[in-house]
């Protein structure tokens, strides 16, 4: 997974609270293969209407921000659904870094194991970033090693989690990091049958 | 008594959710998240992407004894046993058959008696158990923490984890309790407890913590209202909700298939009941609800925590101070096509829904078909049964021709109409009365508007041709 350091980048308003997982992608699009690429779906009832054409609802389509790989948002993005597919859509358009004042948790697990940033900022610094945004701000940095974002006035404060940060700071993927501690795993297992007999299914 | 353990030396008090986590933890690394063992890895159509990440990097799967599949978000309910005609559908459908045989995982598929909602299922054979770690890539796996299971949903990056290591890595979440104390009064039940709580604390309220729910009027409830209630955990932001096991779940899980049988039940028992929360455990957040000042609930919005008494009417967002918020509120009116100040009982729907893991369990039916028998319903509408062996109980009860006889339509088990991968759709424009978990823009279909709320209010609904009281239809009836 690409480390995530420092980005420079062009940002997106996105100025709506609780952005659930069934809006980042609608649960029909869920049955293509990732291999085919998922950032066509993303936000796509918001973004298109009935009849297939672009709504021109979101700033997202303005030729403006067109390469946005930063999105500010408002609190609960990322609410609902485990799936996966919600930071897939959000990747493969380009987006690097979602920031909001929170995020659903199950999201920002799936994000972190995709390399895609969640950063968490106050509910006052997201409204003035969005504020900033929309009169007309371009780019913003975000500065993970900083745990700060720059380029609207003075820097904000990123609240994450150390974990989620080195995870990220260092491109980590855990299945590697677990598939050496498999002797570990069946020590675990064995001696935990003796503590719980009842636990295995019975069947 | 406290236990002095390895994992807990000095025998400090620990809650429920402790001391199931201190029992799974395999290692725990310097900064912070340990490796925890996992009991049960549940896997449905949407588990794809993980088996892919298998197959990518070359690995088996771990334990496939302890991990079983269910077919359920995409099958469909009616026309069931023929072939599927959609070709996506059938892809997904097969693509889980195949998946589960080639990695010699049990399978409860299309076809099988057994058949159903993943998070009906589980608890119905037995699998789901008091003090077991259980992941699914669903986030409503928190459903199965009525049991006093550590029940969390994942995503596909983690389900490949876990079908390659049997573990996951976390770190402890916060603890928090919500205390139901009191009696409900009739016509109100775990739905409506679910939706007074998040909309008391919001979507997010319970983000970062594992919910422990107490009180007198939870351990009222049968085991169907707890697992309505903690499958709601997630709608609050809380990844899961736990209830400690008592004589309710140990009555419930006897006999089930694959839970322990004669002396190991009986030595199980003992470990489960030793798993309540100590008297002197710390809670991070406390939060106390007087059951009895519950009132039937119905949402409004777009999201969860949009949920008010059926008494009350729509929130005029010029009035709401946190300019988000009223945001939230105004494009949430404008989605559901009401204005502000709409007194709730006002507001027409063109259909009703009854299923999805929510509320789809016998009880469910049995609440609903109270209020609907002899009675018709002026909306159509679908009732999908929680597994297909909760809608041949439901058969053998009689229900289904309640249903039928009320105009509603009685189909096979599966996600169906909650979330609309099956075809199962509500039409754009169109207002559903729905026992399902979300009212997110879309969920059930493209423009679709959804109105949560428990069985017997939907099925008021359905009578009514609007949102409806469903107490005074009770009358004489419970």
């Amino acid at each position: 997974m690409e480390p995530f350091r420092r980005l420079s980048a062009l940002a997106c308003p996105l100025p709506l609270a609780s952005v659930d997982t069934d809006q980042l992608i609608p649960a029909r699009f869920m049955k293509t293969p990732r291999a085919e690429g998922y950032g066509r779906f993303l936000l796509y009832d918001l973004r298109y209407g009935s009849d297939g054409r672009p709504s021109g609802a979101l700033p997202l389509d303005e030729p403006a921000r067109a390469g946005a790989q930063i999105l500010v948002a408002r609190r609960n993005f990322g609410a609902g659904s485990s799936r996966e597919a919600a930071v897939y859509a959000l990747v493969d358009y380009g987006i690097r870094c979602v920031i909001a004042p929170s995020f659903g948790d199950i999201f920002a697990a799936n994000a972190a194991n995709n390399g895609l940033l969640p950063a968490v900022v106050s509910e006052e610094d997201a409204e003035r970033l969005l504020f900033a945004l929309e009169a007309g701000l371009e780019e913003l940095v975000v500065d993970l090693e900083a745990e700060r974002i720059e380029g609207a006035g003075e820097p904000i404060a990123i609240m994450i989690d150390p974990v989620m940060r080195t995870k990220l700071l260092n491109g980590w993927d855990d299945l590697d990091m677990t598939l050496s501690r498999a002797d570990e795993i069946a020590a675990f297992a064995e001696a935990d049958a003796t503590r719980r007999p009842w636990a295995r299914p019975d069947a | 008594m406290p236990d002095p353990s390895p994992s807990n030396p000095h025998g400090a008090p620990r809650t429920l959710f402790e001391k199931v986590w201190d029992q799974h933890v395999v290692t725990t690394r310097d900064d912070g998240p340990s490796l925890l063992y996992i009991d049960r890895h549940l896997v449905h159509e949407g588990s794809h992407h993980a088996f892919a990440k298998l197959r990518e990097k070359g690995l088996p799967v771990s334990r496939p004894d302890l991990t079983f599949g269910v077919a359920d978000h995409y099958v469909p309910t009616r026309g069931r046993g023929g072939a599927i005609a959609d070709e996506g559908i059938a892809r997904m459908v097969g693509q889980l058959a195949d998946n589960t045989a080639t990695h010699g995982i049990r399978l409860f598929g299309l076809d099988d008696p057994r058949q159903g909602i993943v998070h009906v299922v589980g608890p119905e054979q037995g699998l789901t158990l008091p003090g077991l770690t259980m992941v699914c890539g669903d986030s409503h796996t928190s459903t199965h923490g009525a049991f006093g299971a550590f029940a969390f949903g994942i995503g596909a990056s983690d389900v490949a984890h876990v079908l390659a290591t049997q573990t996951l890595w976390q770190k402890k979440p916060r603890r928090m309790r919500i205390c139901f104390e009191g009696k409900l009064m009739p016509g109100v039940g775990a739905k409506d407890m679910a939706l007074a709580w998040i909309a008391r604390l919001g979507a997010d309220g319970a983000r970062g913590h594992a919910i422990e729910y107490a009180g007198s009027a939870v351990r009222a409830l049968s085991m169907e209202g707890r697992l309505t209630l903690c499958n709601l955990s997630i709608e609050g932001g809380g990844r899961l909700g736990m209830i400690a096991p008592d004589a309710t779940t140990i009555g419930y899980l006897e006999g089930r298939p694959f839970a322990p049988k004669g002396e190991t039940f009986a030595r199980a028992a003992e470990d489960w009941l030793a798993l309540a929360s100590d008297a002197d455990a710390a809670f991070d957040r406390e939060f106390v609800i007087a059951a009895n000042e519950i009132a039937p609930v119905v949402t409004w919005g777009t999201s969860p925590e949009d949920a008010l008494p059926i008494t009350g009417e729509t929130p005029d967002p010029d009035r709401i101070a946190d300019p988000g918020r009223a945001a939230h509120a105004r494009e949430a009116l404008a989605y559901m096509g009401l204005e502000p100040g709409r007194k709730l009982t006002e507001i027409a729907v063109d259909r009703v829904f009854i299923g999805s893991c929510t509320n789809s369990r016998i009880e469910d039916l049995r609440a609903a078909a109270a209020i609907l028998a002899g009675r018709k319903a002026r909306v159509p509408g679908l009732v999908s049964p929680g597994s297909s062996l909760v809608k041949r109980q439901a058969e053998e009860e009689g229900l289904d021709r309640i249903f039928v006889e009320a105009g509603l339509e009685w189909v096979a088990s599966g996600c169906s109409m909650c979330v609309g991968m099956n075809g199962d759709i509500v039409a754009s424009g169109e207002r559903c009365a729905s026992t399902t978990n979300r009212n997110f823009k879309g969920r059930q279909g493209p423009g679709a508007r959804t109105h949560l709320m428990s069985p017997a209010m939907v099925a008021a609904a359905a009578i009514e041709g609007r949102l409806a009281d469903a107490r005074p239809l009770l009358e004489g009836r419970i």
